[in-house]
């Protein structure tokens, strides 16, 4: 009997889409154990920031000169004016996010895991192709919005939450790279002023919490119930 | 005719602006014209929209569909406007002879609620006109975050907790809902080609060749993900929280326009779908979630301890009601989910109004400290009283109109099980709401839970107050006993135009 495995060598331009893909990915899963403030908001203009690459990535690859312009406002609104807004609007709260999962990082990261696994693997099913990048990188962008749930779910603070609602949109972002490249430039720059209205409205708000319960621990709203 | 709809697109925000500035009546006085000729301007879209498509600024579209939905929102802008002049007047009388600081504090509080109020009806305004599915997800995206700013005005410890889950729980849905809406641009982008914008009529006309499977993972998501916003059960959550804590007149808001706001997402949704799929994939889906949200909210309708959550519980049930009548898809009963979105409307705001007024007086949300209230309200008892009848789809009014219709829908569909289950889960809600009405309406003062608590005195605490339940009531009486031609044209063209991919 003859066994052949025929391995696929991966393009430059697939291998590098699909390393960003994961990066984004892995900045995900530093979020679930991030112990400060700062280091979160630090994380998540990281994540923007491989969003960002990867679209300049598909424009460079691709040749459409409207992603250029989609990377540079994605990194100026979401690397750098959304992060100083976060960071603005906190200023009076304490730097230390620690402690507020409510399970252990390691058994975060566990069930994290077999959620990403579980969205991954639903996607590739599917069998949905684009010809503007690989199909892996949908898988990852579905496990990243997967996993961004377990962060609002599992970690007890504000901060976290918020982050993980920002980036559950860095997901959607990476989606819409893979299937939905197209897509005309004015409804991105919507979707991003948009983003960037949601971020006021959940750092005053975050803020309001703050000053009224002088934590950013979310564990004090149970009061209503029924 | 575009004209119009540029101005009702225009005007909120203009007023807006006023309010920014202007003392607390000036913004009282605009918020209330604006709200009126808003209303007038829908009503007079609504001869052109039953005969054809009106379209604007390439970004503006209204079909039936978006001018039935329009015009409950423009109803509860105008009612609520004119119920906030009282609502606001009661709160300036308060602080009129005290501090400075007070009141000054209070000017800012005016200053914000009628910023975000008018904020919040422009976003709702927007949503059914714009021509684009990427536009509507981000007017939808703006009424929630301009709305959770409204939730948490009243500062307290129960407002900033419903706000930020509210927040929270509905942008991650409307994340979803992104997601649904990248997969449908997918969809389409294999006929109508790579780079296209996501306007409505090609995307409608062409659904019949969009491949199946990413128009199936559209559908779902969006059911969930604006399905949050909708209220609709497992995502419901957010919804008794934000509604019981929200000044009054947002919660008349966010309870008769926004959930359907969002569930008019979902339709433009089925629409594509059913083009796509035909009908029995989506009807199956929205069948599944409007009965699983009936049953939740008539179960919850029956052990309530809030007033105001429990008209909450009771919206989840309209938005049951209405998934279950689009599930069933005959042209009769699509009419009625079309009629139910206005007389919910207006019968949902009438409730919360009334509960507003019946909050003042009592001093508290809680059930069981309020009794008697038929003799202390001489207008708002009774009024509060029809509203409940009228949720309850008591005939004269509107919701019996549309309950029957979906209903009859459902038998001549040969939906038999499906039917029979929403009449017995009506009536079981039905239970729950009049129970509690005729306890708090009825019930004598020596059955109070806390007798000692001082008489509340007689009389409404504003005319202002009771002036737009009786506009509403006026609303579900002519809805109910004899709709203008003209609204049952735009209703059964609204509903061919849902059914139009079921063929």
């Amino acid at each position: 009997m003859f066994l052949a495995y025929n391995p696929s060598v991966p393009s430059v331009f697939s291998g590098t889409a699909s390393t960003i893909a994961l990066i984004v990915l892995l900045l995900e899963f530093g979020m679930l154990r991030q112990a400060l403030l700062r280091g979160q908001v630090r994380l998540y203009a990281g994540q923007s920031l491989a969003v960002s690459a990867l679209a300049a990535v598909v424009a460079f690859g691709h040749n459409v000169p409207e992603l250029y312009a989609l990377a540079v406002l994605s990194l100026l609104l979401k690397v750098i004016a959304v992060p100083l807004l976060v960071v603005g609007l906190l200023r009076e709260a304490p730097d230390e996010i620690a402690g507020s999962g409510a399970v252990s990082v390691a058994n975060a990261v566990l069930i994290s895991i077999a959620v990403a696994a579980f969205g991954f693997f639903a996607v590739g099913v599917l069998g949905i192709s684009s010809d503007v990048l690989p199909t892996v990188a949908l898988s990852l962008a579905m496990a990243v919005v997967l996993v961004a749930f377990i962060l609002m779910i599992l970690r007890r603070d504000v901060v976290s939450q918020a982050i993980g609602f920002f980036s559950l949109e860095n997901g959607a972002s990476l989606a819409s790279l893979v299937v939905a490249a197209g897509m005309p430039l004015i409804l991105e720059v919507a979707f991003l002023f948009d983003l960037l209205v949601a971020v006021v409205v959940f750092g005053l708000l975050a803020r309001t919490h703050h000053r009224r319960a002088q934590s950013l621990s979310t564990e004090t709203l149970d009061r209503l119930r029924g | 005719m575009p004209v119009l709809m540029v101005l009702l697109v225009l005007l909120p925000l203009v007023t807006m602006l006023v309010c920014a500035r202007a003392p607390h009546r000036v913004a009282a006085a605009v918020t209330v014209l604006t709200g009126v000729t808003a209303f007038v301007l829908a009503v007079v879209l609504v001869p052109a929209g039953v005969d054809h498509t009106i379209t604007a600024v390439r970004y503006l579209r209204a079909d039936a569909l978006s001018l039935i939905f329009l015009l409950g929102t423009c109803l509860l802008y105008a009612v609520v406007a004119i119920y906030a002049v009282g609502y606001m007047a009661d709160e300036e009388r308060a602080v009129r002879s005290d501090t400075a600081e007070r009141q000054e504090i209070f000017a800012r509080y005016s200053r914000r609620f009628y910023l975000g109020l008018n904020a919040f009806a422009w976003s709702m305004i927007c949503a059914p006109l714009v021509n684009d599915l990427a536009l509507l997800w981000i007017a939808v995206e703006i009424t929630t975050v301009v709305s959770a700013l409204l939730v948490a005005l009243d500062n307290t410890e129960g407002a900033t907790e419903a706000a930020w889950k509210y927040v929270l729980i509905a942008s991650s849905g409307l994340g979803i809902a992104l997601l649904a809406t990248i997969f449908m641009y997918h969809a389409g982008s294999q006929v109508l080609g790579q780079s296209y914008s996501l306007a409505l009529d090609p995307l409608i006309h062409s659904s019949a060749q969009f491949p199946h499977t990413p128009v199936r993972l559209a559908f779902v998501l969006a059911v969930v993900g604006f399905g949050t916003k909708v209220g609709l059960f497992p995502v419901h959550t957010w919804l008794p929280d934000a509604h019981a804590e929200a000044p009054t007149p947002v919660s008349a808001l966010l309870s008769g326009s926004l959930l359907a706001v969002s569930f008019y997402a979902i339709l433009r949704y089925y629409q594509i779908s059913v083009g796509a799929l035909g009908p029995r994939f989506p009807q199956t889906i929205l069948l599944i979630f409007g009965v699983l949200s009936l049953l939740l909210a008539a179960l919850y309708l029956l052990e309530q301890r809030d007033i105001k959550r429990l008209l909450a519980y009771s919206s989840v049930e309209h938005m049951g009601i209405l998934a279950i009548g689009v599930s069933f898809g005959a042209p009769i009963a699509l009419s009625g989910v079309l009629l139910h979105v206005l007389a919910h409307a207006a019968a949902k705001a009438n409730a919360f109004m009334g509960a507003g007024v019946l909050v003042r007086k009592f001093g508290t949300k809680e059930l069981g400290r309020m009794a008697a209230g038929i003799g202390l309200l001489p207008w708002s008892g009774p009024l509060f009283l029809t509203a409940v009848l009228a949720l309850s789809a008591m005939p004269p009014f509107g919701l019996f109109r549309s309950e029957f219709q979906i209903v009859s829908g459902g038998f001549a569909d040969a939906r038999n099980a499906a039917a029979a289950a929403l009449v017995c889960l009506v009536t079981l809600a039905f239970l729950g709401l009049t129970l509690v009405t005729t306890r708090i309406l009825f019930r004598p003062r020596v059955e109070m839970s806390d007798v000692a608590a001082p008489m509340p005195t007689r009389g409404e605490p504003s005319r202002w107050m009771v002036t737009p339940v009786v506009v509403g009531l006026l609303v579900l009486l002519v809805l109910g006993l004899a709709p203008p031609s003209e609204l049952v044209d735009l209703l059964s063209r609204g509903a061919s135009e849902l059914a139009a991919g079921a063929r």
